[in-house]
């Protein structure tokens, strides 16, 4: 047993949490209010390696384990939710199927962007009427043998990342004649129409938007995979996924954690601090519970997956646990701060706003449960 | 173009400082962290370097524990090799004692130019890279706000309280960078793993030709007699405006004498 990072994570964790603090921090707030993508803090973290971190060096990458990737995620989200899912969603959502499931050709020609930041990757499993039941896709490709492309028709919905002005590339899933199969679709291919971004309860600096798929012809050299085998691919993506979310769910309960116990020491009331009263010092006591168990959950899964063990259940009960841990930390943070804590100004009330989409995205709380009542044999 | 940067590794500035009540020195049992004051000088060494089209940047740090940290941050920001001195028979060296060792390792290095910051973050003396620069009687240029290399010299803009000097000198030189001289870079993974294999060398007092007389408690000039805690500041005076505001704030300040 070994419950250490290793020197170079815990020296690499220090450099996200100083960027973080510096470059995002003090931003956060007014990204959020004026729904801002910071491109160029997004080019920083880039340059920062952020984006290429779990891949190769010969594509770009920094050739870092997925432990790293979760920890630098968590240290983003501490600061800023929106931030952390931009880079989640590009190294996890954008370049990993490109990377797993690409030939040569497809990587070499989009991954060295991708990883580097100076482009982003986006992923569009979700249509409007096809979200936790990801097999009813009606997106519909067709081969047109004369041309010899790709025909896409249809729409897809919430697609983080797809509309950035630096969005290179996004990977789409659609019915063909041999079942689900994905596509790789460069942006700005005629008949990929990007809807204006989504109002949205939160992530507000986070880019998300629908798209309609017209008519929409790509070379069949983009099939992504095998034909036939886009769902279980995707579906395979996205047991990474819920772990760097879950990672994403540490750093915004750890960030409650820590402005929850300082305000509690600060704020005085009946002539004395808040945290005085047991009321609110136990919330604090449950909050690192909260926090020191997820991050155990989420450590495990990353460390089964750079062992190459099976760590899909882990992965679901890291996703489960800690985006719940999250959500009622920034509740309860929240409600530490009082009115305080419902005004925009504080980072609780952000994270507050930021955390719901967690049991949500990437597999709802109630799709995890499944697949861990299925794991254990039950008939569901 | 070969540029030696002198790193302190000081205990973490996000805690407040401790200083042993009996000796009165800063408590460095901890971990030790690279100095932020000297991540300016590491970042102007590998621009200056790479401008000159080449060459090697070489850090010098003493540290006690055979501290390397610090060191490894830097050389995860680009720096090429490493000496840190460590020793027992250094505990107690005052800024001079340290000079001494700091002088020795770099004349090892034979840099064309070495760098430091104006004041590390925790001692702040201010006068460690001066007397490194008397002992290797070279010339020195403190509170550089820019630094270019043209030849075989260095020109510097030196800040002054009022603006600053234009200051040229032939190379080789020690300079002193201001925070700010250049934005240091964050270390990416790709730095922090390829630091692992940069080389650091440790050395003793006894491999740089000094005895245990010359610096430490023994060689130390100075000693802290004393320490007293600094008084705690008054509360300040709350002008409330009502309508008067501007007048009262310039009654303030001409009773300050400042206007
Ligand atoms: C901000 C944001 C960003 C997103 N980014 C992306 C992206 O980049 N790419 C992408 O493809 N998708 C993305 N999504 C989509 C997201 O993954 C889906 O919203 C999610 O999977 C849920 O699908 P749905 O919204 O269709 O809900 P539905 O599937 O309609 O679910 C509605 C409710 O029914 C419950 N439910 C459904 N089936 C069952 C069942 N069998 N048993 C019990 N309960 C069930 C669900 O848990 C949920 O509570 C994003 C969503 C948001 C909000
Ligand atoms: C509170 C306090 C008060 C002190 N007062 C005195 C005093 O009055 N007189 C005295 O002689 N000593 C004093 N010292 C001891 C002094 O700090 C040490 O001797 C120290 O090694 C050098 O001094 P400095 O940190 O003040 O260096 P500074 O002159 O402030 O440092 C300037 C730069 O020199 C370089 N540098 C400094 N130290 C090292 C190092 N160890 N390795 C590599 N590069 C380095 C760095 O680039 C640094 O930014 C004091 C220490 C403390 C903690």
């Amino acid at each position: 047993m070994d419950f250490d990072l290793s020197d170079e994570q815990e020296s690499f964790r220090k450099v996200v949490k100083d960027f973080a603090e510096a470059e995002i921090a003090p931003f956060a707030e007014q990204w959020d209010r004026d729904h801002t993508f910071p491109l160029e803090t997004v080019k920083a973290m880039g340059e920062l390696g952020l984006f290429g971190l779990p891949f190769p060096e010969e594509y770009g990458g920094s050739g870092a384990d997925f432990t790293t990737m979760c920890v630098a995620i968590e240290e983003l989200a501490r600061v800023d939710s929106s931030m952390a899912v931009t880079v989640e969603a590009g190294v996890g959502l954008g370049a990993n199927p490109i990377f797993q499931f690409g030939n040569e050709d497809q990587r070499q020609t989009w991954l060295p962007d991708l990883c580097s930041g100076r482009a982003l990757g986006a992923f569009g499993l979700t249509e409007p009427d096809a979200g936790s039941d990801a097999g009813a896709t009606r997106t519909k490709a067709a081969l047109d043998a004369s041309t010899h492309e790709w025909v896409l028709d249809g729409s897809k919905a919430f697609i983080t990342n797809s509309g950035t002005p630096i969005t290179s590339v996004i990977t789409v899933t659609a019915r063909a004649e041999a079942g689900i199969s994905a596509f790789i679709v460069p942006a700005g291919t005629k008949g990929l129409v990007v809807e204006p971004p989504y109002r949205k309860m939160g992530w507000h600096a986070s880019d998300t938007h629908g798209l309609r798929l017209e008519a929409c012809r790509v070379p069949d050299g983009n099939l992504l995979g095998e034909p036939g085998r886009g769902l279980a691919q995707f579906l395979a993506i996205l047991d990474d996924g819920r772990v760097a979310i879950a990672a994403l769910a540490v750093g915004v309960a750890q960030a409650c954690l820590e402005h929850s116990v300082a305000y509690a020491k600060d704020r005085q009331a009946f002539g004395g601090p808040i945290g005085r009263n047991q009321a609110v010092a136990f919330k604090c006591a449950d909050m690192v519970v909260a926090v020191e168990a997820a991050r155990n959950l989420v450590y495990r899964a990353a460390w089964l997956k750079d062992h190459g063990r099976p760590f899909k259940q882990a992965a679901a009960v890291a996703k489960l646990f800690a985006t719940e841990a999250a959500v009622t930390a920034t509740r309860e943070a929240t409600q530490i701060f009082g009115g305080y804590g419902f005004m925009d100004e504080t980072p609780v009330s952000r994270f507050y706003r930021d955390a719901k989409i967690l049991e949500i995205g990437e597999g709802t709380s109630e799709v995890q449960r499944l697949v861990l009542a299925r794991g254990l044999g039950l008939p569901v | 173009m070969n540029i030696a940067v002198c790193v302190k590794q000081v205990p973490d500035t996000a805690s407040p400082g401790r200083l042993d009540p009996t000796t009165h020195t800063l408590e460095r049992s901890g971990k030790l962290m690279l100095d932020p004051s000297d991540e300016f000088g590491v970042e102007m060494a590998l621009q200056l370097v790479q401008a000159a089209g080449g060459g090697e940047v070489t850090l010098v740090s003493m540290a006690p524990h055979g501290e390397i940290s610090g060191l490894r941050t830097a050389l995860a920001m680009g720096a090429d090799k490493a000496i840190l001195i460590s020793d027992e028979g250094l505990q107690g060296s005052d800024a001079l004692g340290t000079a001494k060792v700091l002088a020795k390792a770099l004349q090892r290095v034979q840099a064309d130019l070495i760098l430091a910051a104006t004041e590390s973050t925790d001692g702040y003396t201010g006068t460690l890279p001066v007397q490194v620069a008397e002992l290797l009687g070279l010339p020195s240029i403190t509170f550089a706000k820019r630094v270019r290399i043209e030849g075989q010299k260095v020109l510097v803009d030196r800040q002054t309280e009022t603006g600053f000097d234009e200051v040229e000198c032939p190379l080789p030189a020690l300079v002193t960078v201001t925070a700010g001289v250049v934005e240091p870079r964050y270390p990416s993974f790709k730095g922090i793993m390829a630091a692992k294999s940069r080389p650091i060398e440790q050395l003793k007092v006894a491999d740089l030709d000094l005895s245990t007389d010359d610096v430490g408690w023994h060689g130390a000039g100075q000693e802290i007699v004393s320490v007293e805690p600094a008084e705690a500041r008054q509360a300040g005076e709350i002008v409330v405006d009502e309508g008067d505001g501007h007048e009262r704030i310039v009654a303030f300040l001409e009773q300050l004498k400042v206007i």
